[in-house]
């Protein structure tokens, strides 16, 4: 044993970089091979002809990306995009609202943030699960709709646009409200005390110390809501019933059904570009931000 | 900031709760529901629950889901946390490539990493079963157990170690005798997110498992699919307690440790 640990100290110290590497090899070699070479065999066969019982043949095409500009899918790629800005501008309206008064709230901050933190946690499956049992059409809403005598015939919510924006919401919300809350929570309390003594108005206090100074949360939730939003699939899977595709959808059917493999895999890179694109946007205003704010308070 | 909340922010905030708790409790309460097809309150009954019991297939998923779950956690917790001691504690070349490499699994949406780990497994004659479903797992939970442990160890006070080593202690008695104790909360919230996004995988696992490899959500999402029961709400129900109880211990466990 001895000999074993001298050894391992003697390689400690001949090189701190070798230390480094071989902490890191065994995390990053699993996400090379399961993660980076998955991605880039399924980019080769987004370029490949399709074989006729799924997977794909010898070749090189273009064919999988140029059916894209296809009617069909192009409403689908522009549905996807609306419904997920849609989401992110709802979540936003819902969501700032609960985390400023969050941090506003005294001894009540910790049981409220619990009650935000519990829903990330829970299975989405069994939230999406909990929108059917109360959406469907003997469902929840509807039986005691129909008993208390407000409507004659059931709401039909279930498989319908509706439903799969309040599933998207339901789902995402916690992801906007925790980041808001983290930067609300740092804001420093005496500059509204400042504000106050020069005579902002509560509105104005909001509008121009408040706001602009929770923007890198505000940011920062706006991203964690869009991204799965536009790889969404289970909602629009179990509350769309299949009418409302998403991009998600399409590229399931692709590699079920429809066995496409090499459109599937070209629509899994066009959902890769539109999030890595959310990335870049989000660096970009999150290193701009802080550099507009300073310049609106220089003025 | 005393100063009273305006009453409409109140009552809107409080909306805003009750949409985000109102689905589950409904879902929860009625699973004790004694009538199978209707949404009226008929009497308590724990029948879903003792249904529960003669299920197979739900049985056989929870027993899937528990495998893959310990598995998966224990694999991505080490790669995890030695990959955040290496950024925390070494400086090496391409250190900003490794870090952005991590954080692409992060946002790579979830029906991207199960199609492309599906291509990898058919392309190199893997059967699918628990092997590729817990592979899966450590895949995308390794970046996410990174994050939680580095965050840990930023926050972290170097002295202790410092002082083990020109005590005299070797580096191995420093890692295993001070560094380790210090990490354990951080360690330890990162092995339960893993734990927690692996039980709860539907997406990525329902393209890597094969037939009898099941996990618990993949039985809940065909149950679903067939017909709604009140089954279904059953092991929702059981599926939600034991989230809460262990976020719970978790949260409380590391508030004793902050102190």
């Amino acid at each position: 044993m001895t000999s074993l640990r001298e050894r391992i100290l003697r390689r400690l110290h001949r090189s701190a970089e070798a230390q480094a590497w071989s902490l890191l090899a065994p995390g990053v070699l699993w996400l090379v091979l399961f993660f980076l070479i998955p991605l880039l065999i399924m980019f080769a066969y987004s370029l490949m002809p399709r074989g006729p019982y799924g997977g794909v043949v010898r070749g090189v095409t273009a064919e999988a990306y140029q059916r894209f500009f296809v009617p069909i899918y192009l409403t689908i790629l522009t549905r996807t995009f609306l419904v997920s800005v849609a989401c992110t501008v709802i979540c936003l309206a819902l969501g700032y609202p609960v985390a400023y008064v969050i941090a506003r709230s005294g001894k009540w901050k910790n049981l409220l943030l619990f009650l935000v933190v519990l829903p990330f946690w829970t299975s989405f499956l069994v939230r999406t699960f909990a929108m059917i049992f109360l959406m469907r059409d003997t469902g929840f809403i509807n039986t005691w709709l129909l008993r208390l005598g407000v409507i004659h015939e059931p709401l039909i919510m279930l498989y319908t646009p509706f439903a799969v924006m309040t599933g998207l919401v339901y789902g995402f919300l916690p992801f906007m409200i925790l980041p808001i809350y983290a930067s609300l929570e740092k804001l420093d309390l005496s500059l509204l005390e400042a504000a106050e003594v020069l005579g902002a108005k509560p509105a104005a206090r909001f509008w121009q110390v408040t706001f602009p100074l929770s923007l890198p949360g505000v940011v920062a939730g706006c991203l964690l809501v869009f991204i799965p939003a536009l790889g969404s699939f289970l909602t629009s899977d179990l509350l769309g019933g299949a009418k409302e595709l998403m991009i998600g959808n399409l590229i399931q059917n692709q590699f079920g059904g429809a066995r496409n493999w090499p459109f599937g895999s070209a629509a899994s890179f066009i959902l890769m570009a539109l999030v890595l694109a959310a990335v870049l946007i989000y660096l970009k205003v999150r290193d701009e931000a802080p550099a507009a704010v300073a310049a609106k308070k220089e003025r | 900031m005393g100063r009273a909340l305006p009453r409409w922010l109140v009552i809107l905030v409080a909306g805003v709760y009750l949409f985000l708790h109102l689905p589950i409790l409904v879902l929860m309460i009625f699973s004790f529901n004694a009538s199978k097809f209707s949404v009226n309150w008929t009497g308590f009954s724990l029948e879903w629950y003792r249904q529960l019991l003669h299920r197979d297939d739900i049985l056989h998923g929870v027993r899937m889901s528990l495998l893959v779950g310990l598995a998966s956690t224990l694999l991505a917790t080490l790669a995890g946390t030695l990959i955040a001691l290496a950024l925390a504690r070494h400086r090496f070349r391409g250190r900003r490539a490794v870090e952005a490499f991590l954080y692409v699994p992060i946002v790579t949406p979830e029906i991207v990493v199960g199609i492309s780990l599906l291509i990898l497994f058919v392309l190199i004659r893997l059967p699918l079963g628990v092997t590729t479903i817990t592979i899966a797992h450590v895949a995308f939970c390794i970046s996410f157990v990174v994050v939680v442990v580095l965050a840990r160890l930023e926050g972290m006070d170097r002295s202790l170690e410092e002082a083990a080593l020109i005590l005299g202690a070797d580096e191995i008695t420093t890692f295993f005798k001070v560094t380790v104790p210090q990490l354990w909360p951080g360690i330890l919230s990162g092995a339960l997110l893993a734990f927690t996004m692996s039980f709860d995988d539907f997406v990525i696992t329902s393209f890597v498992a094969g037939p009898g490899s099941s996990t618990l959500p993949l039985v809940v999402y065909s149950m679903v699919r067939r017909n709604i029961e009140p089954t279904i709400n059953a092991i929702s129900t059981i599926i939600l307690a034991g989230t809460t109880v262990l976020i719970y211990v978790a949260d409380r466990y590391s508030r004793e440790h902050a102190q």
